[in-house]
């Protein structure tokens, strides 16, 4: 499922005064709770986080650039063969980009490409723990108000003038204003100063716990202020033929067809990309990506780029190989949405009643065809510092669903039927009509007639979003890299705004729930914030404005002659200047 | 009446029928486009899960859709006049550029399926009606039933399992091997594999129109008195068949087939989508499920004017087939 989730919240004025006690923080690391090593684990000193510090005011990680990158890259290397140099990797999209630059679009496919020529300040590893790129040492200090990032030197732009901060700067500042989530992601940005070429320091109006975390270049691409300033970024021609510090150089976008990029010979990182082309179709047909990956014309897709049905038969195609890693900067959760402006689902209890159907084991195993995870919660399970994996109040029980549905009133009548109801489900997504099915089968055996409305993004999305001529919805909902950016928005009363898609569209209004996203929000403290997220949702699954399914596990399907790109929390998205082919 | 007098007044009948129909059609259109539910910043957003009040607000202002409904057409129009096709909201680029780079693709698509169809059309039909009634018919008859009713993209995708995926043939999509710049004979020796499989599944329904009506149409011409005289002079048959009996039997292919350009360019999309072409259906499409209305509008405005351009083809063939259409 392409992140149709992938929205900001809006954040700003609704921090209340709580006021932040920075000296008080007594996590020394992170958010990320300890976790044993991810496979390319650098060195041991590199698994904790840099920023957050005891004490502290500052706590300046003494991370290496070169040893940084190189231990990510070499360590997995140890064991097999050194890369090649040469070839030409092809990989496969199933829509066209909308611009090869992700600063003001966030659609997937740009999203996928945007990295290879415009480079972030971070990158992350699978736990989403910083790690360096075109910033070498950062800090944040205690209070969560002052990021200081120390660039790298020597890193030129394609038309060969030299990166400095100041490019950092604009870009940010940029981006507070163009990028779809930016305006949120960076609404307490307040100043970025620039005291020397290769520092930037970010002062904040209020702390941002998540911010460390949307650096990456496919969320936070850091563009050239020679090419960008003074121009409508929207309609920049750099967006259709970029220019950036990346790995890649771009060659040229045939419309309709595919994008190719070459070798950037002079890249920071000397030895690499190991590719001489990269080349990037769009197929937007899934049974044409299916054959494109058995034909060997396609390398490497990922967020399961073939359709799920034909997960199983090409998983007997000798040379085809399957990966999880490397879908971690955005987590879905497959969900039932209520209308709670709905007559009958304004009801608690046929809510619950509805909750009691639904078996996540077997929606998991055919809808997804066993490629995802039953997961009760808006939070991802992959989101392991914020998950709870508590199972629902109301486990499945059709008893028990019709005796509620008989306690709300809605008694069986003609034809056996309580009521009936439509059921949207978000065409994005490949299980959507399967769920809804399912879905649909289920509740016509409590008395619930369910018909399945089919219809195209444009229409989904504006029926739901700005109509509000919906009973309930199959729906995805992309976490991204953290539940204050990811998750919020779809339960905080002051996100319910009509027009606005993967807003809180269920009109689910709780004050102790808005208290509580909106303390997490701002709170410094990993432990902290990690409870406020458990205790909200708590309370969301027991009053069930919506009910959450499964979290799909995301495949990256490439050929055995494909290596080194799985390497980051986005994967494919990062600059894949550690991938390499065989011969 | 000269050649040339002929052309110019069928090209100035068409040109007064033009104008007006393709008038009709960009206001039918865009009024019709009118009623999709969404726009293009809702699907903008949709696709990319994000959005704000303001950032929706700024594709919608850039696209001109805060503007009252007869401003836009007006502006349209205007634009259109002046040959200026508008920006695509979706990709911020100019319609006329991203219809161009597309146009070639479909054309030669367009033009080889056709012409597959008519010569192996013709080919078969003619082979049926000689052996009317015979085992070579009856057989031909059967594939021609096989290709009239199984839907072209399925042969399409069934031809990518068998020749693609299975025996390795030929490629599975795309139009050219990517990044391989070549030039001159090599780039089209280069293209002819990726077009045999997508032309063939375009042409097979129409192969077996062709195939059909061409049967038929002989079929009734052998029996005219005209033959018999011919038979009867000691023409060798080929000759009968060829030039006294064919010329006759291609009016009503002709007419058909010129009508069916206009199909062809509607089941280009399919067909496009099937075998990942980069063509003009595949951009129409695009277009409607992103709600990048001038750019649909764009290819509908070029589709209509081919289409035009074609009738005066036929009208033209005709003419030269049968010099008395014209007095009619």
């Amino acid at each position: 499922m392409p992140d149709q989730g992938r929205r900001g919240r809006k954040r700003g004025d609704h921090v209340t005064s709580r006021e932040l006690r920075p000296e008080a923080l007594p996590n020394p690391h992170s958010e990320t709770p300890a976790e044993p090593p991810p496979p390319i684990s650098p060195p041991k000193e590199f698994t904790a986080m840099p920023f957050a510090s005891d004490a502290a005011r500052f706590a300046l990680s003494r991370r290496q650039a070169l040893m940084g990158a190189s231990a990510l890259v070499l360590a997995p290397r140890a064991l097999r063969a050194e890369p090649r140099r040469g070839g030409t990797l092809t990989i496969v999209l199933s829509s066209e980009p909308t611009s090869l630059v992700a600063a003001t679009t966030v659609v997937t496919p740009s999203l996928s490409v945007s990295g290879k020529v415009t480079e972030g300040l971070l990158q992350y590893d699978f736990d989403l723990n910083p790690q360096p790129e075109l910033a070498t040492e950062w800090s944040v200090s205690a209070d969560g108000l002052h990021y200081v990032f120390k660039l790298r030197p020597g890193v030129k732009w394609h038309d060969g003038r030299d990166f400095t901060s100041a490019d950092v700067a604009f870009s940010l500042l940029l981006l507070k204003q163009v990028h779809p989530r930016g305006r949120s992601t960076f609404a307490n940005l307040a100043e970025v100063a620039t005291p020397d070429p290769l520092t930037a320091e970010l002062r904040l109006s209020r702390p941002a716990p998540y911010l460390i975390k949307a650096l990456a270049s496919s969320e936070t691409p850091i563009l050239p202020k020679h090419i960008y300033e003074g121009t409508d970024a929207a309609a920049n021609p750099n967006n259709a033929a970029p220019i950036g510090t990346g790995p890649f150089l771009f060659k040229e976008w045939a419309r309709g067809s595919h994008v190719i990029y070459e070798r950037n010979p002079n890249y920071w990182d000397s030895a690499k990309p190991y590719l001489d082309r990269l080349v990037v179709r769009f197929i937007p047909d899934p049974a044409a990506r299916s054959a494109a990956f058995e034909t060997g014309q396609a390398d490497l897709g990922y967020r399961t780029p073939v359709a799920m049905a034909d997960v199983e038969r090409l998983r007997r195609v000798a040379d085809l190989r399957f990966e999880t890693k490397g879908n971690s900067y955005s987590f879905n959760v497959t969900k039932l949405e209520f209308n709670l402006d709905n007559e009958y689902f304004r009801n608690p209890k046929v809510r619950q009643a509805i909750a009691h159907t639904i078996d996540r084991a077997q929606i998991a195993r055919i809808a997804f065809f066993g490629n995802a995870e039953p997961c009760a919660s808006p939070i991802a399970p992959g989101l392991r510092a914020f998950h709870d994996p508590a199972p629902s109040p109301y486990g499945y029980d059709l008893a028990q669903a019709e005796k509620l549905l008989d306690e709300a009133g809605f008694r069986r009548g003609a034809n056996r039927i309580r009521f009936r109801v439509p059921l949207d489900f978000n065409p994005v997504l490949d299980e959507g009509r399967r769920v809804a099915d399912i879905v649909r089968a289920t509740l016509g055996r409590i008395g619930i007639a369910v018909d399945v409305r089919a219809q195209d993004t444009g229409s989904f999305v504006r029926r739901v979003y700005t109509e509000r001529d919906f009973a309930f919805t199959v729906n995805g909902l992309s976490n991204l890299f953290d539940p204050t950016v990811g998750v919020q928005r779809t339960y905080w009363s002051k996100n319910f705004i009509r027009g606005v898609p993967f807003s809180n569209c269920t009109n689910y209004s709780n004050p102790e729930v808005d208290r509580l996203l909106e303390t997490a929000a701002v709170e410094n403290d990993a432990a902290r914030r990690a409870e406020l997220f458990r205790e909200f949702q708590r309370i969301v699954a027991v009053e069930v404005p919506d009910i959450n399914i499964c979290s799909p596990t995301f495949l990256t399907i490439y050929n055995k002659r494909a290596h080194g790109h799985s390497l980051t929390a986005n994967g494919i998205e990062a600059s894949l200047a550690d991938a390499y082919v065989d011969a | 009446m000269s050649v040339a007098l002929r052309t110019g007044q069928a090209l100035r009948r068409t040109a007064i029928q033009a104008v007006p129909t393709m008038l009709g059609i960009i206001v039918l259109c865009f009024l019709l486009l009118q009623l999709m539910p969404g726009d293009v910043a809702d699907v903008l957003a949709g696709e990319s899960g994000a959005a704000t009040a303001e950032s929706l607000e700024a594709i919608r202002s850039r696209a001109g859709l805060d503007q009252p409904l007869l401003v836009q057409l007006g502006q349209y129009l205007w634009n259109v006049a002046h040959f200026d096709f508008g920006q695509s909201t979706r990709f911020g680029t100019p319609v006329s550029q991203l219809i161009l780079e597309r146009l070639p693709n479909t054309l030669v698509l367009m033009l080889t399926a056709l012409g597959l169809a008519l010569g192996l059309g013709i080919l078969t039909g003619s082979v049926m009606a000689v052996y009317a009634g015979r085992w070579p018919d009856r057989v031909l008859q059967l594939v021609v039933l096989f290709f009239y009713s199984t839907p072209g993209f399925w042969i399409g995708l069934m031809a990518i399992v068998l020749f693609s995926v299975q025996l390795g043939w030929l490629p599975s999509g795309g139009s050219q091997t990517i990044g391989a710049e070549l030039t001159g004979l090599a780039a089209l020796l280069d293209r002819l594999p990726y077009l045999v499989l997508p032309a063939l599944a375009m042409a097979s329904f129409f192969i077996a129109v062709y195939a059909r009506l061409t049967r038929a149409a002989l079929l009734e011409v052998l029996r005219q008195d005209y033959l018999r005289t011919a038979v009867a002079k000691g023409l060798p048959p080929f000759v009968i068949y060829t030039r006294h009996a064919l010329r006759n039997a291609l009016i009503p292919v002709t007419t058909v087939a010129g009508m069916h350009l206009g199909n062809l360019l509607g089941g280009a999309v399919v067909v496009e989508t099937v075998f990942s072409w980069p063509g003009m259906g595949r951009l129409a499409l695009e277009a409607v499920a992103g709600r990048d209305f001038n750019v649909l509008l764009g290819v509908l405005l070029l589709s209509s004017f081919l289409v035009i351009v074609t009738n005066v083809a036929v009208d033209l063939l005709h003419a030269w087939l049968d010099p008395r259409t014209e007095a009619s």
